[in-house]
């Protein structure tokens, strides 16, 4: 690699997206093989292929393959969208849980449930947690744009994240519903049991739009590495790219946490990874941290299925065991004036 | 060769004027600084010709379209702008930092292109940086940073370079080679604004300068008349010494009046 190398050219090493594909695809089939009746992964593979007896098609298709796809969408939009996030607010602790957009969406969600709200159809419950989303960015982006010190943006998230947390608990309180203890739990924690292919209808769509909104601007993130005002005299619409982002991430985000519940730290944790591996530009880590994203979520639902406890655990529980670590490391190393 | 005109320019921050009905010209050819105290609205200045700031009256035109009417590729691809400060949030590389400067070049897919890599090596090698290309710029030291981020203006390889302040942190030797890089620049063809607080730097380089004085325009013309012991003294508050050293001009402020 001499003078003559393109320095945009080596964004990240070679293995690093086939790696992150092959992992994804591998945890998918093992988590198509993981459940109450143990398939070996070649009966999994031949349902997959077309073929296969029923019994096992029923149990793979029907039954484990909504979870399989709804732990790989849900943990790519959050990887993406703690990338995003990192990128547009400069700040490595970012992330849709640590700033309560999570929260806020499953907030959302919560009361278009367990309130039988019903204006919109099966859109009913998407379009209220993006809403519970929007809620919850709108304040941290007026913070965002009026400090410049990355901790008071932190302590704003934790404060939306804490208030949404608080108005789950509260509206499940009220919600007349038996579980309420158990429900809190799954919405705070984030679970992906027992889901079913209308719950990959109701994601999907907003999965996909989020997606597609989030990656859009990477060169305007990378822009945004020498402030704004530099962002803007390299051409960056900084106005219509928070829009798209904001939107991206209400939609994303919204749609995820209908499905899933708040899993927290996944965005915060697999950027982290996957930015050494890069030339750390936040558009080099976009694609990886979907990826990561996707596989460090089945990963983690693939555990609570086989960690041997009577209920089964709870996502955010693993996803918290791992990532409060990160966050700490980041909080130490912010202190020395990141 | 662009020309900027500024004309009854006024810019209003927070409901306060910052800048007041300043009218003057940056030709191409010549190094222009902005010279005032802390708070005359130089940097603001800066950021109302760059075309962050839209005037609250009057109007900066370049080649004689309002700023605010280009188009943002087009201008992007126009003016190059340092801000002060030396602001870089990510441990990027010092080529991939200076790479940024590609961007009005590129499409939404597109990677960077031959050209694209000659003008990075160019502003590489005329910020005297080239041997940082593989470093991490966050490590670097002050200087060394200052003069990184000059380079990713500079790949812009823009007709119009807007700089703030970009003689902070930089010892004697890499001021002298950052002033004279600048007014290569303009010797050049391009239309250069430095804003600089170094009196002696903006005596002994600038072609002309512009002396703001709490939002207004009190001097425009070449250092000798506007940096005159009188001058200083009102605007500045400072006793100044003004002699010749080596056959040049110079001004050296000495005490607080």
């Amino acid at each position: 690699m001499g003078k003559t190398m393109m320095p945009a050219a080596a964004v990240r090493r070679a293995w690093l997206i086939p790696t992150l594909i092959l992992l994804a695809a591998g945890l998918a089939v093992l988590s198509l093989a993981t459940g109450q009746v143990p398939l070996s992964v070649g009966r999994v593979l031949t349902v997959l292929g077309g073929r296969g007896d029923a019994v096992a098609a029923t149990i793979v298709l029907d039954l484990r393959l909504p979870r399989t796809l709804l732990a790989l969408g849900v943990g790519a939009i959050l990887g993406l969208s703690g990338a995003v996030m990192q990128g547009y607010l400069r700040n490595p602790l970012a992330e849709p849980s640590v700033l309560g957009t999570s929260n806020a969406g499953a907030l959302g969600a919560v009361i278009a449930l367990y309130y039988g709200l019903d204006f919109a159809g099966g859109a009913t419950l998407p379009l209220l947690s993006v809403a519970g989303a929007v809620a919850g960015l709108v304040p941290l982006m007026l913070i965002a744009g009026r400090t410049a010190g990355p901790l008071a943006l932190i302590l704003a998230g934790v404060a939306v994240s804490a208030l949404a947390g608080a108005g789950i608990s509260l509206a499940l309180n009220f919600a007349p519903n038996p579980f309420a203890a158990v429900e809190i739990m799954t919405w705070l924690m984030g679970s992906l049991e027992d889901r079913s292919f209308r719950h990959v209808a109701i994601a999907a769509p907003c999965l996909f739009v989020g997606a597609v909104l989030l990656a859009w601007d990477g060169r305007a993130l990378d822009a945004l590495s020498l402030g704004e005002d530099a962002a803007r005299t390299l051409g960056v619409d900084l106005p219509a790219m928070r829009a798209r982002m904001l939107a991206g991430l209400a939609i994303g985000i919204g749609g995820a946490v209908a499905v899933s519940g708040a899993i927290g730290f996944v965005g915060l944790i697999v950027p982290h990874l996957v930015r050494p591996l890069t030339d750390r530009a936040p558009s080099s880590a976009l694609l990886p941290s979907a990826l990561g994203g996707a596989v460090l979520l089945t990963a983690a639902d693939l555990l609570v299925r086989v960690v041997p406890t009577e209920q089964e655990l709870r996502l955010g529980v693993v996803t918290a065991v791992l990532g409060v670590p990160v966050f700490l490391h980041h909080l130490l190393k912010e202190r020395r004036g990141w | 060769m662009v020309t900027i005109a500024m004309t009854d320019l006024s810019v209003r921050l927070a409901g306060r004027t910052v800048l007041d009905g300043v009218t003057a010209t940056v030709p191409p050819g010549a190094l222009v600084g902005v010279v005032g105290p802390n708070g005359a609205g130089k940097s603001t200045l800066a950021r109302a010709v760059a075309g962050l700031l839209p005037p609250s009256a009057g109007s900066v035109r370049i080649d004689g379209r309002d700023v605010g009417a280009v188009p943002a590729g087009d201008r992007a691809r126009t003016i190059a702008y340092l801000p002060q400060g030396q602001i870089l949030e990510w441990p990027l590389s010092v080529a991939r930092l200076v790479a940024l400067g590609r961007l009005p070049y590129l499409t939404a897919a597109a990677r960077i292109a031959p050209a694209d890599a000659q003008a990075i090596e160019r502003a590489l090698a005329t910020a005297d940086v080239a041997d940082l290309r593989d470093r991490v710029a966050t490590e670097l030291s002050g200087g060394e940073r200052a003069r990184v981020l000059l380079a990713r203006a500079l790949a812009v390889e823009a007709p119009v370079l807007i700089v703030d302040e970009p003689l902070a942190a930089l010892d004697p030797g890499h001021q002298l080679h950052v002033m004279a890089m600048l007014e290569g620049l303009a010797r050049g063809g391009a239309t250069v604004l430095v804003v600089l607080h170094d009196l002696g730097m903006a005596q002994r380089f600038c072609a002309r300068l512009l002396m703001l004085d709490a939002g207004r325009l009190v001097a425009d013309g070449p250092p000798e008349m506007v940096l005159t012991a009188e001058r200083l003294a009102a605007v500045y508050g400072v006793r100044a010494w003004v002699g010749v050293v080596d056959g040049r001009r110079t001004v050296v402020p000495v005490a607080r009046i």
